[in-house]
């Protein structure tokens, strides 16, 4: 099997897992119970790892505070800003068109407590234009939340520049980085941002682990109350053994990931012109350059995206689709199966079902898998405009 | 414990579909698409003298659940009377392929409604009124209620 579907997650690093072990057997103790040798080892444990991951993004080890997903850290810095009583007279918040779900869809709840959101649009490549977030803050702007890199089209934003703009405005900062940690410099200071997420499953780490940077000053109202674990933003017991690992893979990242970065980029050139070469009615998505190091993505005229993603899966290839018809598939009606607003956002037809596929890539992918994917990929397009009514009309 | 959201027949039709392509002396010809996602199915069909479905295929844009539907859908009609292949509701081919997934029942209604659109074709090229294929399947319906 060739996993080239690592935006949805990555493969563990064995090192990490290493490190976590002890954690889910004979390291037990409760962290919060640090008067006790088998407790402070927990928390020491979890005080090791704050450090590597605050390493990773240039951060303090004080301002990071361990969540369970990526889409826990974008609520709580979303809702934990906009619930705060502090900020009650701004009712403005921003975001771009190509967000997660977990920040789309935060901000449009909001909206019905009085909350005012502007969707910045961004051009067919997928970026925000720096220019267009300075007109769109207002003296009631609360937040911007926009991603560092999108993981459905690979496109990295000039976050720096998005960064200076909000904080020559004074306003309140948020990055989800999920996409980007761990495959390219990710650095709270370098983008301005008050807020910035990341979770452990995208840079070799487990699942069940993530993190939320916020800046000193920042307030943050928590999400749930409880017995005050990390610092009262995030209350309930931790997940010793997950953040562990992501620690270990948190200071795997920061010592090795220049150089894996740099083959991912290699075989992410060597994908992408062998793709170009084969077919003119193939039409990549995203940004060429400024794109995560092993993201290739695409669509294909002609064919629809489920097919193509069930036929590489037959052939031992792990993708992704943005296509309607695999969106939510296990869903109870058909109104769920809706295409990716992300294609929509960078101009991808809607009106079909678009044969959108990614390939994103780990530092475990070797050339050889690169070869095996160029190879198989003729015989499957050309299967499928075979059966495709409209192939046959051009 | 489920094996994910398709059976092995939906899998089989989908590697390989049955009576895929087109025919050249084609007397009916059936093309429906399904707005909501965008799938479009083209159905092929050489009706003999005796009304009879001689030969089928089809072409289809779509997804897993549409291809499959498109191919049990040929072998289901394939050498049945016209009369016979009204009868043929989209239950029937969901049946056929041991299911499908709630949100990709559509899929076979668009087999369905391409047979349809086909022998609409049919009728309209021997000089009746197409409308007449309503008319067959509101009596089948209304045979099946009573
Ligand atoms: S092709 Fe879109 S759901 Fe069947």
């Amino acid at each position: 099997m060739i996993y080239m579907d690592n935006v949805a997650g990555t493969k563990p690093d064995k090192r990490v897992v290493e490190k976590m072990l002890p954690f889910i057997s004979e390291k037990y103790g409760n962290p919060s119970a640090h008067f006790y040798p088998l407790g402070r080892e927990s928390f020491e444990a979890i005080e090791e790892a704050r450090g590597h991951v605050a390493a990773l993004i240039n951060a303090k080890p004080d301002n990071i505070i361990f969540t369970s997903c990526g889409t826990e850290s974008n609520n709580l810095a979303i809702k934990g800003v906009a619930n705060n009583p502090e900020y009650k007279d701004k009712k403005h918040i921003i975001i771009s068109e190509i967000e997660h779900y977990s920040v789309q869809n935060v901000a449009l709840k909001l909206t019905n407590y009085g909350y005012e959101v502007t969707k910045l649009k961004v051009d067919n490549t997928g970026l925000v234009n720096p220019q267009d977030l300075k007109k769109s803050i207002r003296k009631d702007t609360l937040l911007v939340s926009i991603m560092h890199a999108n993981p459905e089209i690979g496109t990295i934003q000039d976050i720096e520049e998005l960064g200076k703009v909000c904080k020559e405005a004074g306003v309140i900062f948020h990055v989800d980085a999920v996409a980007s940690c761990g495959h390219v410099e990710v650095d709270v200071e370098k983008f301005q941002c008050d807020l910035l997420s990341i979770a452990s499953q995208n840079f070799y780490g487990p699942r069940g682990a993530a993190a939320l940077y916020i800046r000193d000053g920042v307030r943050i109202t928590p999400l749930f109350d409880g017995g005050f674990q990390e610092k009262g933003y995030r209350s309930g017991s931790e997940n010793v053994a997950a953040i562990v690992g992501m620690g270990e893979a948190a200071r795997i990242a920061k010592e090795e990931m220049a150089e894996y970065s740099k083959k991912m980029i290699k075989l992410r050139q060597k994908l992408w012109d062998g793709l170009a070469k084969m077919f003119d009615f193939l039409h990549f998505t995203g940004h060429p350059e400024k794109r995560l190091p092993g993201h290739v993505s695409f669509w294909i005229e002609y064919i629809e995206g489920e097919s193509l993603l069930m036929w590489y899966s037959l052939k031992g290839v792990c993708a992704a689709s943005g296509s309607a018809c695999s969106s939510n598939i296990l869903a109870e009606d058909e109104e769920e199966l809706e295409a990716s607003h992300v294609l929509t956002a960078v101009g991808v037809p809607n009106d079909i079902c678009a044969g959108s596929l990614t390939f994103s890539m780990s530092k475990y992918i070797e050339e050889k898998d690169v070869d095996y994917v160029l190879e198989i990929t003729p015989g499957i397009v050309n299967r499928l405009c075979e059966m495709s009514p409209y192939f046959n009309k051009k | 414990m489920a094996k994910g959201p398709y059976s092995d027949k939906v899998m089989d039709h989908f590697m390989n579909p049955r009576n895929m392509g087109e025919i050249e002396d084609a007397n009916a010809i059936g093309e429906v698409g399904n707005p909501a996602c965008g799938d479009v199915m083209k159905l092929y069909m050489k009706i003999n003298d005796e009304g009879v479905v001689e030969d089928v295929k089809f072409k289809t844009f779509g997804c897993g659940a549409a291809i499959a539907s498109s191919s049990m859908a040929t072998e289901l009609i394939k050498g049945r009377k016209v009369e016979e292949v009204l009868e043929l509701t989209n239950e029937a081919i969901v049946e056929a392929l041991d299911g499908l997934p709630p949100a990709k029942i559509h899929c076979s209604v668009m087999a369905e409604e391409a047979i349809e659109a086909a022998l609409k074709d049919y009728y309209s090229r021997m000089g009746k009124d197409p409308k007449i294929v309503d008319e067959m399947k509101e009596k089948i319906k209304s045979k099946v209620v009573s």
